[in-house]
């Protein structure tokens, strides 16, 4: 018998392990109720016709087709760990405007399901977040939130032919695919209409530009604006880079502009670090006009930080909290009372790309029972033909290549709040 | 039971060995069988891949851990090293030869240029006593990680072009192409990562191990984590052996990470996936496994890896509830108490057993004990 023991211990551990990778299928195709439950907890929905709905459902087939009665639409992005507060906004506008849709009627009468999945801000984790929601059964993809992310799930979406409208991943890749489009501008269109904005209002004609050599948002941006700066009428005299490990002390790149006699500091960056580098900036007697992109929006928000340091600083935004339109106003103050917090330009993408997931469908006259592809491939078509109102810009079109068409605004700190310039 | 005597003549090891294999074999068939009845969720499909390149990684830092002795807090570096060498080669080949030969360069490529990071750090460290590969490793995780992210080469009709500044001072010309981007990494890598392969993999490293392990060379390697002075004393090479040991943990860290970047179209140096957090992570594998325990790295390195994904029900409770679990199983498995406790209950309801598993329990133990000592 002693003999016997190796072979049976053998066996049992790889029935273990098969029974392990069985029951993870069983789990995830039979689990439909309790995944749904929690997604219901985990983004704070109220609306529990849609849960019971989703149960009602049995989606076992993992081609993700839905076939049920509601639209089902997933969301990928960080709710978790350093970006987590994009991710956050995200879900939580993507939240807010399908309650409002929902309570509105829904897409051509049909209520939708929403679910946001985190992803870490982790390429290999989106991908795994993605394959999560197709197991729910989601039809459509509002994500993923960060560049790489989106990269990442652009692949898989590509190759299931999901329809992917991703609200903030910047990055040239992200749309590469005819199913895949954005809301947000792209890093290379940032940076150019930046350029441009400096050198047609003859802002400055010596530039510094301090940005983040780490990150794909900041260098992308930096890259097409140090292209198209050779067509301006100024030029660069400094670029100084610093990266996510020694992003503290900016007194060795704000020296060097400083002696290069910059008029303007142009910060492609995220609004932290910029806090920082105007704080820094004042302590070594250096005020040149500052300048930021999309990514600056949300400086006034910073705990301890004077405000009044920012005062004049110039940024290319599409949206902004302060602003006085109406629809802006009811978006942030239905967001705040439901979160009770401001939204920043990730909420305000989030809630476009819900609306414009909204136009298109209606215009395609998409409906719940359509297959993933089709639904995807009448998607692809409508989305050229809508023309949104949206947070983020007034009258957005989009290309076929996924490209949103939308005038950047430039908005100037003054006493403290934002006015359009 | 005379006839199986004598058919199975296997020494202690080799049949352990077997077992390590089977486990793998039957997992692959097992896995198989549902992908082919459509039983398996999307998300278990997309994990199989991620499964082996965590499998392997264990693996590969068991054998400087747990054979050599040695604590590596850079195993994540070197999947580093080896993911972008393979995915550069596999970038600039694309389509100029057949996929299945280009990845398997891809992987030759990315064990080599592992490997050889291996011995370069080796060379100078592993001839010190003490815990300093620990902290050299630690260094050259985040070394490689920081240089990656400020390297841009392209490629235009005029060659290679290389820059440690932006891409605009590549230069390229009109029909340029950058290959390596800076902070955005490598784009567009082929999707060549499939289960098979990644088992196939799994296999060879383990085939590779544990035959080292086994082999003359395992046990003067075995020998110096020992009890070094003895080894010395009769006349064994240490820095050889220990060489040996540690770029060949390297080499296989390098295949996983070709793996990985053939498995995403986006490879990025982000401190989430090289950093030294996924280098503790690994560890963390070994460490749960059993050091010096291939199978248990092997299981333990599945466990974990599944869990959180497992866990998503609970949204973002479910990192405190893997933390917690991380806990308990870590002494369940290792406190003195809980050994105690285990070792009562199999006495008290599997005394039957006792006596015809004490064999099977002194090698378990033995090894156990062996890789504490090491430590």
């Amino acid at each position: 018998m002693k003999k016997y023991n190796k072979i049976i211990s053998a066996v049992m551990a790889s029935a273990m392990v098969a029974s392990l990778f069985a029951g993870c299928g069983n789990a995830a195709d039979s689990g439909n109720s309790s995944a749904d439950n929690s997604g219901k907890a985990d983004t704070a929905a109220e609306n529990t016709e849609s849960g019971e709905a989703g149960n009602a459902e049995a989606s076992g087939d993992s081609a993700g087709a839905g076939g049920g009665t509601v639209f089902k639409i997933g969301g990928v992005g960080p709710t978790t760990g350093g970006a987590a507060v994009y991710g956050i906004a995200v879900q939580n506008a993507s939240q807010l405007a399908v309650d409002e849709i929902n309570a509105a009627g829904g897409i051509n009468g049909v209520q939708i399901e929403f679910k946001f999945e985190d992803d870490e801000c982790d390429a290999e984790k989106s991908v795994n977040a993605y394959n999560t929601l197709k197991d729910w059964g989601m039809q459509m993809l509002v994500g993923a939130v960060t560049s790489g992310c989106s990269v990442a799930v652009a692949e898989k979406t590509a190759e299931d032919n999901m329809f992917q409208l991703t609200p903030s991943g910047s990055s040239v890749d992200c749309v590469k695919y005819d199913n895949a489009f954005r809301v947000c501008f792209s890093d290379p269109n940032q940076g150019m209409a930046s350029a441009k904005y400096i050198g047609e209002n003859a802002i400055a004609s010596t530039v510094a530009i301090i940005y983040d050599s780490s990150d794909i948002y900041s260098s992308g941006i930096y890259e097409k604006f140090a292209a198209e700066a050779a067509n301006q009428p100024f030029e660069i005299v400094s670029a100084e880079a610093f990266t996510a490990d020694s992003k503290t002390d900016f007194s060795v790149q704000l020296q060097k502009a400083k002696d290069a006699g910059a008029e303007l500091v142009f910060l492609p960056i995220y609004y932290t670090e910029a806090s920082l580098i105007l704080s820094q900036a004042s302590t070594l007697g250096y005020a040149p006009i500052f300048f930021g992109c999309d990514g600056l929006d949300g400086i006034l928000n910073v705990e301890n930080f004077d405000t009044s340091l920012a005062e004049g600083v110039m940024l290319l935004t599409p949206f902004a909290a302060d602003a006085e339109d109406e629809l802006t106003q009811n978006f942030v103050t239905a967001y705040k009372e439901k979160f009770g917090d401001t939204p920043n330009q990730f909420a305000a993408d989030a809630y476009d790309a819900v609306y414009a997931i909204k136009a298109a469908g209606e215009k395609a006259g998409i409906t719940p029972d359509m297959d993933m592809s089709a639904m995807c491939e009448a998607m692809k078509a409508a989305m050229p033909q809508i023309t949104l109102d949206g947070l983020t810009g007034v009258g957005m079109t989009w290309d076929v290549s996924g490209e949103p068409n939308k005038e950047p605004k430039a908005v100037k700190i003054t006493g403290g709040v934002y006015t359009a310039m | 039971m005379g006839k199986m005597n004598s058919k199975l003549k296997f020494s202690k090891t080799t049949k352990s060995n077997m077992i390590t294999y089977l486990i793998v074999a039957v997992a692959f068939v097992a896995v198989k069988i549902l992908l082919a009845g459509g039983h398996m969720s999307s998300l278990m499909e997309g994990l199989l891949v991620p499964l082996c390149i965590y499998v392997m990684l264990a693996v590969s830092l068991n054998l400087t851990v747990g054979i050599l002795g040695e604590l590596s807090l850079g195993h994540a570096g070197f999947m580093c090293v080896g993911a972008f060498a393979g995915a550069f080669f596999s970038k600039c080949m694309k389509g100029a030869m057949p996929d299945g030969l280009r990845f398997l360069i891809a992987m030759v490529i990315g064990a080599a240029v592992a490997g050889a990071f291996g011995i370069l750090i080796g060379i100078p460290v592993l001839r010190l006593k003490g815990d300093y590969l620990a902290i050299v490793t630690l260094a050259f995780g985040e070394i490689i990680k920081n240089l990656v992210n400020v390297l841009y080469i392209g490629r235009d009709g005029e060659g290679f072009h290389f820059s440690m500044k932006d891409s605009i001072s590549l230069h390229l010309g009109e029909d340029g192409e950058v290959l390596i981007n800076g902070a955005q990494g490598i784009t567009g890598t082929p999707h060549d990562a499939s289960f098979t392969v990644g088992i196939i993999l799994i296999l060879i490293s383990l085939f590779v191990i544990l035959n080292l392990i086994n082999s003359r060379d395992g046990r003067a390697i075995m020998s110096i984590r020992d009890n070094r002075i003895a080894a010395e004393s009769v006349g064994i090479n240490i820095t050889k052996y220990k060489l040996m040991a540690f770029s060949i943990s390297a080499a296989i860290a390098g295949v996983a990470g070709v793996l990985y970047a053939h498995n995403l179209s986006t490879l990025t140096a982000l401190p989430k996936n090289f950093g030294y957090n996924m280098s503790i992570m690994i560890l963390v594998y070994v460490v749960l496994g059993g050091i010096g325990n291939i199978r248990g790295s092997i299981i333990s390195a599945v466990i974990l890896t599944l869990l959180p994904e497992l866990l998503r029900g609970l949204s973002d409770y479910r990192m405190l509830i893997y933390a917690v679990i991380l806990i308990v199983m870590m002494l369940f498995n290792w406190s003195p108490k809980a050994i105690d406790w285990k070792e009562r209950v199999r006495e008290k309801y599997f005394s039957g057993w006792k006596g015809r598993k004490g064999a099977a329990g002194q090698v378990s133990e033995g090894v156990l004990s062996k890789g504490k000592g090491g430590k």
